[in-house]
């Protein structure tokens, strides 16, 4: 079950902190991953967060956004964040280079459900982007690969070209992680699925679905049909979990922008449990 | 001549008190906030004095209209409540939230320190009580707390003033909120032709009421008091259906009646303005011309614009629809699961000012009256998220 937790100073949740970019690594088309340091004493090289939590990254004159945090937690040193140039901010971002400063507020939100993995088969379902929050999942499990039994990710993109993290994927294989991919339009290379991600999971064995964690990840539409088929699976609305997004402005729950319903995304979520928001997610622009 | 004002029955001032209070108010190093009229409006702004008071004159109001006349006596509170609210004190409409520099070493970011007056607050309704509460909930009940709300809320003295009429848009009997003033301020006065009929709320009223002209009141005094006070009761005509209220909004997301109120509403945000409880905000980045210093600055944002919603390109509530849906469902509905309590306080300036004069309490039952089609719990929606 996700609890939140409090990072940042509570009387004083405006504060950034100054965080460096130690390193920029290219993945996909307009998608970089930002590795950054907490550079100013005494937290320099200290940050503590959970898989699915979300930091708010401020360039000064620019703004602020919110992005999820895509490295180890058990790494404290380094905070990856893989970030897709989509708007103002993340622009700006993408002219930064290695040894450029700027805010961290965080982390912030609720943390996908890892604690109940022991002795249950995991599947992750993730669309897009929406693999960089789940990947500290995916380092955490593989870290204890033997508490858990079957461990599978189901990844759908839009081309083979926008596969995030391809270059680790050899590695995660060869640690126990079940790895299918879909694209939606394949080249003249591709030799693997095209479709949509519910196609993989119809495919997929699921010998016990009742005792199946799903975690999914991904433009809302994916997730909701991801979820309609294995609830026809036979996994349990209570054992699924989802991360939602909306515009996150102050990610201390002050501000109302990331409302869906009752729920503040910034501090209720982003990860939900999927039977609390069900019938949020059925209303159209609420 | 002292009164020992730490216990018995409540006090009465006569009129020219009201000066005293607000010189004791000033002397003990308070910023003294009271009504005072402005371009035509009742309005709460800084007075040094009981002349800065709207003496003599009361509000006229109705569903998109607010007017001021003359009363017929010389009453310093003979009005309701106008386009104001404190909110705008605790919760300024402006702030700066936070300082960026650059320096040789990259950025250095700081919170920027916040030395506001202590205000006190004179003429504070019921239902702006009430209000208060809602927006201390907000601000200071969750994890994170905003230091801003905070550090003003914990310094304010509140002087509460029990209305002795009603207009056509209140209706805080509905909400539970007022007419009477019952806790959360120093002082509360109930205005009669005897003078102010004054009761402590705290210590720190207590002490002021021991340096104010005042005597016991009698029991005549506290009669037409009373009399007074139930004249606001007798005289709110307009209600809210609040039984159920939050569960019918939340079963009738998809209720025709959404399209027709957005064929009225113009989304202008006035109604989230005026609205005492109202809290959502934006930050807005000031750089000054080298781009080396910034700062970060909240304003008063609102479910109503279109940017609200914004995201990674597009907007959630691309509608009027949805915009006043969701302000009505957070305000009535929703807020209770955030916060335990409703987000209306029954104070009607959503009504009042409201360009096209919607009111919610006919919105409301226009739904009541006819409810959505019950859906079963496993429909789907048409179009997927």
């Amino acid at each position: 079950m996700s609890t939140v937790s409090v990072a940042c100073d509570p009387q004083n949740p405006w504060l950034a902190r100054r965080a460096r970019i130690q390193r920029i690594t290219s993945e996909t088309p307009g998608v970089a991953t930002y590795d950054l340091v907490l550079d100013v004493p005494p937290q320099a090289g200290s940050f503590s967060f959970r898989p699915g939590q979300f930091n708010m990254l401020y360039l000064p004159g620019v703004g602020e956004v919110a992005i999820s945090i895509s490295g180890s937690a058990a790494n404290h040193a380094v905070i990856p964040h893989t970030i897709r140039q989509a708007g103002n901010v993340t622009r700006a971002l993408a002219e930064l280079s290695p040894g450029a400063t700027l805010g961290l507020r965080g982390p912030f939100g609720t943390s996908w459900p890892v604690e109940d993995c022991a002795g249950r088969d995991v599947l992750l379902i993730a669309g897009g982007i929406g693999l960089a929050p789940l990947r500290p999942v995916i380092y955490d499990l593989l870290d204890r690969r033997d508490e858990v039994g079957e461990l599978t990710l189901l990844y759908g993109t839009r081309s083979p070209d926008s596969l995030l993290y391809a270059r680790e994927y050899d590695d995660w294989k060869a640690r126990g992680l079940d790895i299918r991919v879909t694209v939606d339009r394949s080249d003249g290379h591709w030799k693997g699925n095209v479709g949509v991600v519910t196609v993989l999971l119809d495919r997929l064995p699921l010998p016990r679905p009742d005792q199946t964690v799903v975690m999914t990840c991904g433009p809302e539409v994916m997730m909701w049909y991801a979820i309609q088929s294995a609830l026809q699976h036979g996994i349990p609305a209570a054992s699924m979990s989802v991360s939602l997004e909306r515009h996150m402005n102050c990610a201390i729950g002050l501000c109302g922008h990331c409302q869906l319903g009752p729920e503040f995304l910034c501090k209720d979520g982003p990860v939900f449990r999927y039977d609390r928001v069900a019938p949020i997610l059925k209303v159209d622009d609420l | 001549m002292t009164v020992d004002v730490t216990n018995g029955p409540p006090f009465l001032m006569p009129p020219e008190g009201l000066q005293a209070l607000i010189e004791q108010l000033a002397r003990l190093g308070y910023q003294v906030i009271g009504p005072t009229i402005d371009q035509g409006a009742i309005t709460y702004q800084p007075i040094d004095s009981a002349d800065d008071l709207p003496c003599g004159w009361t509000d006229v109001q109705e569903a998109g209209r607010y007017r001021l006349e003359r009363r017929d006596d010389e009453a310093y509170f003979g009005y309701v409540v106008g386009p104001h609210s404190w909110k705008q004190y605790l919760f300024p409409p402006h702030a700066v939230l936070a300082t960026a520099d650059r320096t040789e070493d990259g950025w250095q970011m700081q919170t920027p320190d916040d030395d506001p007056p202590r205000f006190a607050f004179l003429g504070v309704r019921a239902c702006e009580l009430a209000a208060i509460a809602v927006q201390d909930r907000v601000f200071t009940g969750g994890p994170y707390v905003d230091p801003i709300y905070q550090q003003r809320r914990d310094a304010a003295f509140i002087v509460a003033v029990n209305c002795t009429l009603a207009a056509p848009t209140c209706f805080c009997t509905s909400m539970g909120t007022g007419p009477r003033c019952t806790s959360g301020f120093d002082l509360a006065l109930t205005e009669t032709a005897d003078g102010f009929i004054v009761e402590s709320g705290s210590d720190a009223g207590t002490d002021l009421l021991g340096k104010l002209p005042v005597r016991r009141a009698t029991p005549e005094e506290l009669d037409r008091a009373e009399a007074a006070r139930q004249q606001a009761v007798d005289q709110i005509e307009r209600s809210m259906p609040t039984e159920g209220l939050r569960d019918l909004l939340l079963n009738n997301l998809e209720h025709p009646h959404w399209k027709d109120v957005a064929e009225r509403c113009l989304s202008c945000t006035n109604c989230t303005m005026v609205c005492p409880t109202c809290f959502c905000s934006t930050v807005t980045e000031v750089a000054d011309l080298t781009g080396d210093h910034v700062e970060r600055h909240r304003q008063w944002d609102s479910c109503f614009n279109i940017d609200f919603s914004y995201m990674n390109g597009g907007v959630v509530r691309n509608d009027i629809r949805s915009r006043f849906r969701q302000w009505l469902t957070h305000k009535l509905a929703s807020w209770h699961d955030q916060f335990d309590t409703s987000g209306c306080v029954g104070c009607g300036r959503c009504i009042t000012w409201c360009p096209v004069g919607i009111d919610l309490t006919e919105e409301v039952a226009a739904i009541a009256g006819a409810p959505q089609r019950t859906q079963p719990a496993d429909t789907v929606r048409e179009s997927a998220p």
